[in-house]
């Protein structure tokens, strides 16, 4: 997907001086009167490839949640150096944030090509139609299945599309809440590849949040430990991945 | 033969208006995901609306573009205050399915603080003329209310199917939440539908008052047909709203005729429809069966 280049580059314009693309700081959010975050602070650069990685219930969705305004949160999120919290997610993805939520979260009652079609939403260029082609060419079983009903595809393809969907809005980051969840490893592989061709080609970054943690730190180039609703461990993907106590916790070495 | 085509044809038009109000309904459903127990009330809301601009003595095609407008504001205002405090509609449907049945008596209760409990007449469209087709007369007015249904559903076709907007409104509808992370500002679809919806229903109400006389009563019978209608057509079509308030209208009109029974029960063919319809085919004729793989 060479179309998104452009995005890229001018994303560049509102990076703030330090130059994060994201930069959370003592995030905190619960449900109702349950505190699942308790001070979480990351950043993602531009292009970058980020894992937060955690056990269940750690928050690692709620944190996704909270960033992308979904949900009510505390402390500070800025985006593209502008203070983001409070912001409806619609517009956010306006600024340039897609969140692929866990369970896929395609229309089931929309058609594969509405999926991508109102992944556009945002977007009112000519290139529109040929993005939906492209995506047709990168994942042929989409394209195949471009007038069924999203809700009638294996979960593998829903994840597909779910991704290929957020792509359309051509953001500059791309929050993705455990892609492997409930599919088979094969399958799961295959959904990194791809994700990690994407992200290369078109300079995306991606704040990818997952239990499977051999999976993750071979994709990712630096990663986040949550335990608990803080961040406890952080550093290059590479390291962590030759951490004693990390292989030992989610490695199972 | 004769006396059997003419009552059908009286019943396929009193089924254009039916199809009418099932169409508010469901574009409604369609926008929203939900169903709206007050759209007979709005419609009747703002049938007055029309009924006030005519008798001050505006052109009636004007008085009804304004009583749209007017019902759109209406539909708009009652999703802002009433329904979208509630909640999602997806994460409390039945707490927003009730706020509705509350919104039947509170705008039937403005109706009457505003324009009293008199009945108020309205003269038809399209005239009290009628042709004879093949020996059966038929009233233009009948005629009238299947042209405007058919461009009406023309119009909501495209909409739906052929607008960037329509496309989102049906994501809104279909998943909220999915529909926020793509950048969709739902809240305003969602005000963007209801006041869809009421406009439809003015026009409703301009077909059913020159008949039934226009009161705060107008639509109650009315909007169980429409309710039939989707309910036989499914709820998610606007040519099921269509197709349902024929066969409904036709049913209504030919069933009393020939069995005594319904004589004193018109109301028992749309129930026994409804019963029928939701036993052996809920999904109705044309909705679209949910399909979820996991």
């Amino acid at each position: 997907m060479s179309s998104a280049g452009d995005g890229v580059s001018s994303a560049g314009d509102g990076v703030s001086s330090a130059g994060h693309l994201l930069e959370v700081k003592t995030l905190g959010a619960g449900y109702g009167i349950v505190e699942v975050l308790f001070g979480v602070d990351l950043v993602v650069d531009q292009g970058e490839v980020v894992v937060v990685l955690g056990a269940n219930g750690a928050g690692k969705t709620t944190t996704l949640r909270a960033i992308s305004g979904m949900i009510a949160a505390t402390g500070q999120v800025t985006f593209l150096g502008e203070s983001v919290l409070g912001r409806r997610p619609d517009q956010l993805v306006k600024r340039g944030m897609a969140h692929v939520p866990q369970g896929r979260g395609t229309v089931t009652s929309l058609t594969v090509e509405e999926n991508l079609r109102i992944g556009a939403f945002v977007r009112s260029d000519e290139q529109i139609e040929s993005d939906i082609e492209q995506w047709f060419e990168a994942f042929p079983r989409l394209g195949e299945r471009r007038d069924q009903l999203a809700g009638s595809m294996s979960g593998g393809e829903q994840q597909m599309l779910a991704i290929a969907r957020a792509l359309m809005s051509r953001p500059k980051l791309l929050l993705l809440d455990e892609p492997s969840l409930g599919l088979a490893p094969l399958v799961t592989h295959e959904v990194f590849d791809r994700l990690r061709e994407i992200s290369t080609s078109t300079g995306t970054a991606v704040l990818l949040v997952e239990q499977n943690a051999n999976l993750a730190l071979d994709f990712a180039a630096r990663a986040y430990v949550l335990e608990a609703g803080r961040i406890v461990l952080s550093g290059n993907a590479a390291d962590l991945q030759g951490d004693a106590a990390i292989q030992k916790a989610y490695l199972g070495v | 033969m004769k006396d059997f085509l003419q009552i059908l044809l009286v019943g396929i038009g009193d089924g254009a208006v039916y199809a009418m109000l099932g169409l508010g309904l469901v574009v409604i459903y369609r926008s929203t995901g939900l169903l709206n127990f007050a759209q007979g009330e709005m419609a009747m809301f703002s049938t007055f609306i029309v009924w006030t601009m005519w008798s001050l003595g505006l052109p009636m095609w004007l008085a009804i573009l304004g009583g749209m407008a007017g019902g759109f504001c209406v539909g708009a205002l009652v999703h802002q205050v009433a329904v979208r405090p509630v909640g999602d509609p997806h994460e409390k449907p039945l707490a927003v399915v009730i706020v509705t049945i509350g919104l039947f008596l509170g705008v039937n209760g403005a109706a009457q603080l505003i324009w009293g409990t008199l009945d108020r007449s309205m003269p038809p469209l399209f005239g009290r003329g009628q042709v004879t087709v093949f020996g059966v007369a038929v009233a233009w007015q009948k005629i009238g209310a299947v042209i405007v249904l058919g461009v009406m559903v023309l119009l909501f076709y495209l909409l739906f199917q052929h607008t960037k907007l329509g496309l989102a409104m049906r994501a809104v509808a279909s998943n909220s939440e999915s529909a926020s992370l793509v950048g969709i500002p739902v809240p305003r679809l969602l005000m963007l539908g209801w006041g869809l919806a009421a406009a439809v229903g003015t026009v409703a109400g301009v077909f059913i008052a020159p008949n039934l006389g226009l009161g705060t009563n107008l639509m109650q019978l009315t909007l169980i047909f429409g309710f039939a209608a989707i309910t036989l057509g499914g709820f998610d079509s606007l040519v099921g709203a269509v197709v349902g308030g024929f066969v409904v209208g036709a049913l209504s009109s030919v069933m009393p005729r020939y069995i005594t029974i319904f004589e004193k029960m018109p109301l028992a063919p749309a129930f026994i429809l409804i019963l029928a319809v939701l036993l052996f085919r809920p999904e109705g004729l044309f909705g679209k069966k949910q399909v979820t793989r996991v």
